[in-house]
């Protein structure tokens, strides 16, 4: 490189006089304060949870709505077409607020509000400075209590969704999550992530009025309020907003998924990819339950941190991978374990080989004392800075409310993760992450894959 | 808004420090910007920067390959670190409690790094699978900040690719890492900045502990990679055989933003009138009214706002369905830029474009990571940490004068505009 004349070489840069110095010891941790919240239920079934973080003068609303498809299977069912034109169009006008109108108030309180559905909930989230928190309650109150769907609005949104499903459809990454969806739960509505563009085509603007009408509903919902104000005063202005906001029934929670079982790898043909997508699932537990604790370490060590057996193997040692993870989705009535990685066709038989020697050796070769402290410190911390933020503990509290849970599961995990042991680990390891406990897809260009896939066996080609 | 309290000193062998304590909760961020990015690459060196990056988490003299990363996790902490044209950062995010190991471990690696054969070539493998991921096998990957560059600027700092072509990549050696290091990795050509739950004079004990006997090296002088803007329009097309429709990236130069930021700031007020919102002026003509797009946005700088050094770059970017051509959308936004001049933009549109601000610097300063990162490259780039505060009222001095002077300064003679293809031409 031609920048400087003179240069130490990497050696003499990598040495200094002293030598190596002692890693410093951890200080002493302050505890986060304590959370004022009010967790309450209106009379019009609507859960408030409500925290008071005060670092920034912001408040961030989120209301979840739980919007399963009430039918069995997501065949000849339109719900997910209706779904998604509902989503696109609730914001775009009510008896007294145009779509302009709405996105002017809350621009000038500093806020915004979007809606985005999924098999599972539909969800507004908005944010706002704190002097306009009653703003965002009131346009959303109006878009709850009297979206009018505009015709005009309807029919764009509709033709623009067709196009945005037909760009999502392009990456690499949605191309793999449906095609794994479809394998691990065929034609459960859950699996049904995205529409077909010629049902949105299809949807009606009287039928987005008649969903509104039957499953915009308070009963199962919950709004969770954190930011600079009083839950006491956050919980009353909901209630003077929303009160009011009625609706026959409860909403759909989606039915419960069977556990997902092991078996072999589907494979999915990209033509031209030059990367592969490596998509593995096997069974989890729920938050509640008494082992997820030990589980949530175990995976943790195996592929769900940087410092993973995992990543260490394919990424810092044999430079597979860019990203490896592995993680738990929790799902109606249960969870499931997902490891993911994308790797150059060249050596994706080669990291699907190690992906599955490093599953079988979590349960015969169990986390270390070491391995299984690391993971724990890392879960209680990076719990604390991830819900260090407003909208962090915000998005928190309501994946945790979506499950049923509350502020009292957050303030307990710390303890409850402080108190796994190593043998409750290595339990959890050599049951849920056993090779034959995984299944899933394989995202890539057959041509090149497909010899080293048929030696290494497991995978279902085309 | 408040000014939060900020102190800064530097130590004896040159090194910038910016100290932001803030106790609403118990934890820490550290930060390191080194003035260097890609745009100091020499030629056939391209991505050397960000490989480099790559190689600065992977041990030093008091650690083993892959003990920074047990390190910070087993402290509780998240890491990460960036390459953007003007500098590289590297951070950690921890509870409180850990601060002295962040400090260590940023002295650490200015200190002593182990810069290996093995970790190079194992690296180089990694970073080829990261362009893949982004740019390689992923509809409009690279759309625009890699492929805008080059359309607009002449210069090879300017317009090169940062992430590197895989030759490029392979023919880095460690000799060139070990130049590298002892040029731009100087502890004055360094900015540490703290911030979240600490008390400011046992950081600043605990900073000379650490980094003070990192040895002072001379900091090279930053050539100047100013060149003139476009003296006619430049034309580029890019065939991307994975995107399923055409889209279109428009790039105009703005002012520097160091010596001209009021100039810069009008161009930011001016992207949040055009397309943030719905009622936004490009959101509404092009997405709501003509219905020619699928989604548009604009903005200064590729990879946000105050991000880099002139000459910066102020883009409009746009997806679009085949049967649209790019002239439709390029005469639909040359007809709301030239309206925006001549009236120049309501006060209601100023307020709401100000409102939004305040607000999202508030959600910023409120992450940690962000606000860390943000005073650091505020405090190398500009040489002031507190401008991230100042930002919500300096936009708010904006006039709409000034923004519709910045929309007549797009000219239409004075730009690139790259347009990308489907492989299939959109038609599937």
């Amino acid at each position: 490189m031609s920048a400087p004349t003179k240069h130490r070489s990497a050696e003499e840069i990598g040495r200094t006089e002293l030598g190596p110095r002692p890693f410093p010891e951890l200080g002493e941790q302050r505890a986060a304060a304590d959370l004022d919240t009010v967790d309450t239920t209106l009379a019009n079934g609507l859960r408030v949870l409500a925290v008071r973080r005060s670092s920034v003068p912001l408040v961030e609303v989120r209301l979840r709505i739980p919007f399963g498809d009430p039918a069995a299977s997501s065949v000849g069912s339109t719900h997910a077409a209706r779904a998604e034109v509902l989503a696109n169009t609730i914001l775009t006008g009510t008896a007294t607020r145009s779509r302009v109108d709405v996105d002017t108030e809350l621009a000038l309180v500093g806020g915004e509000l979007d809606a985005v559905v999924d098999p599972e909930r539909l969800a507004l989230s908005g944010n706002a400075l704190v002097s306009g928190f009653e703003t965002v309650l009131d346009v959303l109150r109006d878009v709850l209590t009297g979206a009018t769907y505009p015709a005009d609005e309807v029919e764009r949104e509709r033709a623009r969704l067709v196009e945005r499903i037909r760009l999502a459809r392009s990456q690499p990454n949605v191309i793999a999550r449906e095609a794994l969806q479809r394998h691990l739960y065929g034609d459960h509505p859950f699996a049904k992530e995205m529409p077909e563009a010629e049902e949105v085509a299809a949807v009606t603007r009287d039928e987005v009025l008649a969903l509104h009408a039957s499953a915009v509903l308070p009963r199962g919902s919950v709004v969770v309020v954190v930011g600079d104000v009083a839950p006491d005063a956050a919980v009353r202005a909901v209630e003077a907003a929303l009160g009011g906001w009625t609706g026959e029934g409860t909403a759909v929670a989606l039915s419960p998924l069977s556990p997902v079982r092991g078996g072999d790898v589907l494979f999915v043909h990209r033509p031209g990819a030059v990367q592969s997508q490596i998509r593995l699932a096997g069974r989890g537990l729920e938050r509640t339950d008494d082992r997820y604790p030990a589980l949530q370490l175990a995976n943790l060590v195996f592929g769900g941190f940087f410092s993973s057996r995992l990543v260490e193997n394919i990424r810092e040692d044999k430079g597979y991978t860019y990203s490896a993870r592995s993680h738990p989705e929790f799902t109606p009535g249960g969870a499931t374990l997902l490891v993911d990685a994308d790797t150059a066709s060249e050596v994706t038989a080669a990291a699907l080989l190690e992906t599955r020697y490093e599953l079988g050796r979590l349960g015969l070769v169990p986390p270390t004392e070491s391995e299984v402290d690391t993971a724990r410190r890392y879960a209680i911390g990076s719990l604390l800075t991830a819900t260090s933020s407003q909208g962090g503990l915000a998005s928190f509290l309501m994946n945790l409310a979506g499950l049923g849970l509350g502020v009292e599961w957050f303030t307990g995990h710390p303890g409850r993760l402080a108190d796994v042991t190593v043998e409750q680990v290595t339990e959890v390891a050599l049951e849920f992450f056993a090779p034959t406990a995984f299944t899933g897809v394989l995202v890539g260009d057959a041509e090149l894959l497909t010899p080293q896939l048929r030696a290494l066996g497991g995978v279902t080609l085309p | 808004m408040a000014l939060p309290e900020l102190h800064r000193f530097t130590l004896p062998n040159g090194l910038r420090v910016v100290l932001a304590p803030d106790r609403s909760a118990p934890v820490v961020g550290v930060s390191v910007h080194y003035d260097v990015g890609f745009r100091s690459e020499p030629e056939g060196r391209t991505g050397f920067a960000h490989l480099f990056e790559h190689l600065m988490f992977q041990g030093s003299e008091s650690l083993e390959k892959l003990a920074h990363f047990r390190h910070v996790q087993s402290s509780g902490g998240t890491f990460n670190g960036s390459t953007h044209p003007d500098y590289t950062d590297y951070y950690e995010v921890l509870p409180s409690a850990a601060l002295e190991r962040a400090l260590f471990l940023e002295a650490d690696r200015m200190r002593a790094p182990k810069l290996t054969e093995e970790n190079l070539r194992n690296q180089i493998d990694v970073v080829k699978e990261e362009i893949r991921l982004n740019v390689l096998n992923r509809p409009y990957g690279g759309f625009p900040w890699i492929l805008l560059p080059p359309v607009l600027f002449q210069t090879f700092p300017n317009a090169h690719n940062g992430y590197g072509d895989f030759t490029d990549l392979e023919n880095a050696t460690v000799d060139d890492c070990a130049a590298f290091f002892d040029t731009y990795y100087a502890p004055g050509n360094a900015v540490l900045t703290v911030a979240g739950d600490f008390d400011p004079e046992g950081a600043k004990a605990l900073v000379e502990k650490h980094f003070g006997d990192v040895p002072a090296r001379p900091v090279p002088s930053r050539p100047s990679f100013a060149e003139a803007p476009p003296k006619g329009e430049l034309r580029a097309e890019h065939t991307d055989k994975h995107a399923p429709m055409p889209a279109i990236a428009v790039g105009y130069r703005i002012p520097d933003p160091v010596t001209e930021v009021e100039g810069y700031l009008a161009y930011l007020v001016l992207a949040g009138v055009l397309t943030d919102g719905d009622g936004s002026r490009l959101q509404q003509r092009l997405v709501h009214r003509d219905a020619i797009v699928v989604d548009v946005g604009a903005g200064c700088g590729l990879f946000g706002p105050l991000e880099a050094r002139d000459p910066d770059t102020f883009s409009i970017t746009a997806i679009h369905p085949p049967e649209v051509t790019s002239e439709q959308v390029l005469a639909a936004v040359d007809e709301e830029l030239l309206r925006l001049a001549e009236e120049g933009p309501s006060e209601q549109e100023l307020a709401k474009v100000t409102a939004r601000w305040v607000s999202t610097m508030h959600r910023e300063h409120d992450r940690l990571t962000s606000r860390t990162l943000g005073l650091g490259s505020a405090e190398l780039l500009f040489g002031r940490a507190e401008l991230l505060y100042e930002l919500p009222d300096k936009l708010a001095g904006i006039t709409t004068d000034e923004v519709a002077a910045a929309a007549k300064a797009l000219r239409p003679d004075s730009r690139a505009v790259l347009t990308l293809k489907p492989a299939s031409g959109g038609n599937e």
